[in-house]
């Protein structure tokens, strides 16, 4: 009996990470059988098309006062550090590349992803577990219209669209605001800051690089807060733990694909 | 004909043990029962919805759920569903929610669908609606809109989960009243789970009584008043002493 119970402690961190590996394969699992059913409503154009507009809308425009707040103190953030080696080694004429090499390859959609995530991303899982606890889904059903065309790749399309747009704009308006806090921090003159950035250290790729980031970021919060809201159940608290669910998966998600995608393409 | 056979289906417990129903075309067929004693359950599995551990489903002589994702999202065409938490669409208007299965089936002109959705909006008492949002209406008044919805389409088959809850007992029989008409006028099949058994059985053909999971009763509206089986005597009269 005692023996028992000393082996059943001794396996109980491996019940717990057979438990994690079920939960983790089941939720990955979710968004590729979601994605795959996606993409068969997307090759065929079996979509809603208002319901994409009022979703680029609701998602995209209204993202917008956000993103802008986010972008410009990022690129004075990215300013002040940098500030200390900048004067160490009057590397002044440096500070434009600095900015825009970290701005489009890594700041600039890390961070529009993560705030895309948190206001965009939690607000989907929220409304979509709202529809499924209060049998809106089912009443589409029943109704015989298909929940993934009406409601999710409009939703879908949004996100990662949304995402791409704002990563642009954030890209632009971070590296504006580098150059204000180089002019207000450094004395660095606006047009020092912009040959700095077009001196051809920094090239197309390094844009691309971003925005490429951008998309599989978008695509990773759509299927989560997608997957995790049509799957919600046991009621207002079920919509809480999915909203929560599809934050850390979302954020955890854009970390992990932000090393593959950074080494795979370099 | 709405055929179903050895119906079984568990969640945590068991829901429905080996329920078989067969309401005939025509029919107005009032489903009774106590709570959680698996109408609701039967209504959503009827319309494929949730799929049964065991049993078929058979209308108009095709199984529910032999049918392909495709081909059952077609054939929903011709069921209407009221759910018994109304499920309107929380995002639309109220005529929005009313003209959805208008203009997403039917592809009518937009003239005939405001004429359609103001005619039904009236027919259940709440002209002059059609701006505003679900949030902002009253249970009651939340169901009348889900009614209207239900019944919007003309849908030969139309399944109503407590089309009177909320209502008020003149509100309710009108509903009821209503119903009851446009059943007739359209030759619909239609199943009602009610718990309003007063004004339900006025208008039924027929009724079942479920008891935990179990069609335990299913005949006329007349035999179910005068059964002298203590379970469904004592629903039916709303005594409170017996075996339920």
């Amino acid at each position: 009996m005692m023996a028992g119970s000393v082996v059943t402690r001794a396996l109980q961190p491996f019940a717990a990470l057979g438990a994690f590996f079920i939960t983790t394969s089941e939720v990955v699992g979710g968004m590729g059988v979601m994605f795959g059913r996606i993409i068969s409503r997307l090759v065929r154009f079996a979509f809603d098309r208002s319901e994409l507009l009022k979703n680029l809308y609701k998602m995209g425009v209204k993202s917008v006062p956000i993103v802008v707040v986010t972008a410009l103190f990022t690129g004075g953030i990215m300013v002040i550090q940098a500030a200390p080696l900048v004067q160490r080694y009057g590397a002044h004429g440096l500070l434009g590349w600095g900015a825009g090499f970290g701005t489009l390859r890594e700041i600039g959609p890390l961070l529009t992803a993560l705030m895309i995530s948190g206001r965009v991303g939690a607000n989907n899982t929220a409304e979509l577990g709202t529809m499924v606890v209060t049998e809106q889904i089912d009443a589409l059903r029943a109704l015989a219209i298909d929940p993934i065309s009406f409601l999710i790749v409009p939703r879908f399309i949004g996100i990662v669209t949304t995402l791409f747009l704002s990563t642009v704009f954030a890209d632009a308006l971070a590296l504006f605001g580098a150059a204000y806090a180089g002019t207000g921090i450094l004395g660095v003159e606006p047009m020092v800051f912009y040959n700095g950035l077009t001196s051809g250290l920094l090239g197309l790729g390094d844009v691309f690089h971003g925005l490429i980031k951008s998309v599989v970021f978008g695509i990773v919060i759509a299927l989560a807060s997608c997957q995790f809201g049509i799957t919600t159940s046991g009621g207002a608290p079920g919509v809480g733990r999915a909203v929560n669910s599809t934050v850390v998966v979302s954020a955890a998600g854009i970390f992990v694909l932000d090393y593959i995608v950074s080494f795979a393409i370099g | 004909m709405i055929e179903l056979s050895g119906i079984t289906k568990s969640f945590d417990r068991p829901v429905l043990r080996g329920v078989n129903l067969r309401v005939p075309d025509g029919c107005l067929y009032g489903l009774i029962g106590p709570g959680a004693s698996g109408k609701s359950v039967l209504l959503k599995i009827i319309v494929g919805l949730i799929r049964p551990d065991a049993g078929t489903v058979t209308i108009r002589g095709r199984d529910v759920f032999a049918m392909s994702d495709l081909e059952l999202q077609e054939f929903r065409k011709q069921i209407g569903m009221l759910f018994q938490n109304n499920a309107l669409f929380d995002f639309m208007t109220v005529a929005d929610n009313i003209a959805f299965p208008l203009r997403r089936l039917f592809n009518l002109p937009e003239d005939e669908v405001r004429q359609r959705v103001a005619e039904r909006l009236a027919v259940v008492s709440l002209p002059g609606f059609e701006d505003r949002l679900p949030s902002g209406l009253s249970g009651g008044q939340k169901k009348r809109v889900g009614v209207a919805r239900a019944t919007v389409a003309q849908a030969p088959i139309v399944l109503y989960d407590e089309p009177a809850a909320g209502l008020d007992p003149v509100t309710s029989q009108k509903i009821f009243d209503l119903l009851r008409a446009e059943q007739r006028a359209a030759g619909a099949t239609v199943i009602m789970v009610s718990s309003d058994l007063d004004r339900l059985l006025t208008v039924t053909d027929r009724v079942g009584m479920m008891y935990r999971g179990q069609l335990i009763f299913d005949g006329t509206t007349q035999q179910a008043q005068e059964s002298t089986d203590p379970y469904v005597h004592q629903f039916v009269h709303g005594i409170p002493e017996g075996p339920l």
